[in-house]
């Protein structure tokens, strides 16, 4: 092996390269928050049975679950050129992005609030709570104690695959690394520093999320 | 006119067909692969004391979250830099075999711990060996209850095929890629790779969701 490893290189982009995992985490909050919307509506179309609605959200929920997740961004960014609809790398992986996590979101809704038994439901009418205060105390809080792990591991997901932003052209982490190892020759050490960050980056997320559900479910099984 | 952009014609379907078989091809070596690691990967953390499980978490954890896309790249350029460059489909079947690896040993680890103690504890006294409880009891058990969970690991990684073409593996998208960027008629070939993924995908992942009902009955 005579490979000579230049780390100097990479250390005078870090403020880019830092600025880019900016863009990372910007990208894939922003896609969690419009996801976690569209999917409570999804899951809410879905439970009701009301035909044309139900059908819609089963369509989105089942291509965003079983198609790749390049093939959204490409169809975003290719694709609806077609119609005249020309998205920045940027538009086109949080679009391809919130459609994923909408779609999978949805059925971790749809498991949490199903895995509640009617029973409670029933109990806290007869005890004369109104609907408003059954879901506000009852049913509500232990959905989302439910829900709160299979959501963390969605935002790790986003931001491990906002990394695809590399194939369009995207500013983020790996986008702002590809342009840099392609000026200075230094695609190792680029890449190894990134694979770092991103490590950090998801270590983060997660321990702030354990610290948060300590806090949150706090005296609770 | 013979001009630079050529339509879709029906020449392209052995170029198609390659890149389908191609992204069949290294899915299922890497699924193949990957499970029979998954399962050593489990069982060992399933056996073995706290320092080793550390040590064996702390690595299946990098795999884990450094995005599928950098690995392979990384790996790509390191065994290139280090004089000795592998073909692409080599390349992405070992960084893809290694990634689901990682994910299959958590899978398999919770299904060789769900079996109970006193299971293995019974056997033991009924005579049986070590690898004898491994062989008919532990195995068996374990590995049953987590298909579903298994299942829907091998569509991910399925799906995730797709990123191999990065290192220049000619995998469906990228052939589609390729016909794209000659005959500029994106949508058609998108939706129609689309179609390819879902129609692998969304059959397999109704029949895992019934043997998870199945099972929880």
């Amino acid at each position: 092996m005579n490979y000579e490893f230049h780390w100097n290189v990479v250390f005078q982009k870090m403020p880019e390269l830092l600025q880019g995992a900016f863009v990372t985490l910007h990208v894939s909050v922003l896609s969690m928050v419009l996801g976690i919307v569209i999917a409570v509506f999804l899951a809410i179309a879905k439970m009701n049975n009301k035909p044309p609605f139900n059908y819609m959200a089963s369509t989105w929920i089942e291509i965003a679950r079983n198609t790749p997740a390049l093939f959204q961004i490409y169809m975003a960014y290719f694709g609806l050129g077609a119609f005249g609809i020309h998205l920045s790398p940027y538009m086109a992986v949080l679009c391809a992005l919130v459609f994923i996590n909408a779609g999978y979101l949805a059925e971790t809704f749809r498991g949490g609030f199903q895995s509640i038994p009617d029973a409670q439901y029933n109990a806290s009418k007869s005890l004369g709570m109104t609907n408003f205060q059954t879901y506000r105390y009852i049913i509500l809080p232990q959905m989302f104690r439910r829900i709160y792990h299979p959501m963390t591991n969605q935002f790790v997901w986003a931001i491990l695959m906002s990394s695809l932003g590399i194939l369009v052209g995207m500013n983020e982490l790996s986008g702002e690394t590809q342009r840099f190892q392609s000026l200075s020759f230094r695609t190792l050490e680029f890449f190894m520093v990134t694979a770092v960050l991103y490590y950090i980056i998801t270590k983060f997320v997660l321990l702030s999320a354990a610290l948060i559900s300590k806090r949150l479910f706090r005296g609770e099984i | 006119m013979g001009g630079l952009f050529t339509p879709l014609s029906w020449n392209d379907t052995g170029f198609i067909l390659t890149g389908i078989m191609n992204t069949i091809l290294i899915s299922g070596v890497s699924i193949f692969i990957g499970t029979a690691l998954g399962v050593m990967v489990g069982f060992a953390r399933a056996e073995s004391n706290k320092v080793v499980n550390f040590c064996l978490g702390s690595v299946l954890d990098v795999l884990r979250s450094v995005p599928l896309i950098i690995q392979l790249i990384l790996f790509s350029t390191f065994m290139g830099v280090m004089g000795s460059p592998l073909p692409p489909f080599v390349a992405g079947t070992i960084v893809l075999s290694l990634y689901t690896m990682a994910f299959m040993g958590e899978v398999f680890r919770g299904g060789f711990e769900s079996v109970q103690n006193s299971m293995i504890v019974a056997s033991r006294s009924l005579g049986m060996t070590y690898w004898q409880t491994i062989r008919y009891v532990r195995f068996p058990i374990g590995l049953r209850s987590v298909f579903p969970a298994w299942l829907g690991v091998a569509l991910s990684v399925i799906k995730d095929s797709a990123l191999v073409s990065v290192i220049g593996f000619m995998e469906l998208l990228r052939t589609s890629e390729q016909l794209i960027s000659r005959t500029q008629q994106p949508l058609e070939i998108l939706i129609g790779v689309g179609i390819f993924y879902f129609l692998i995908s969304y059959p397999l992942s109704l029949y895992g969701r019934r043997v998870e009902r199945k099972n929880a009955a």
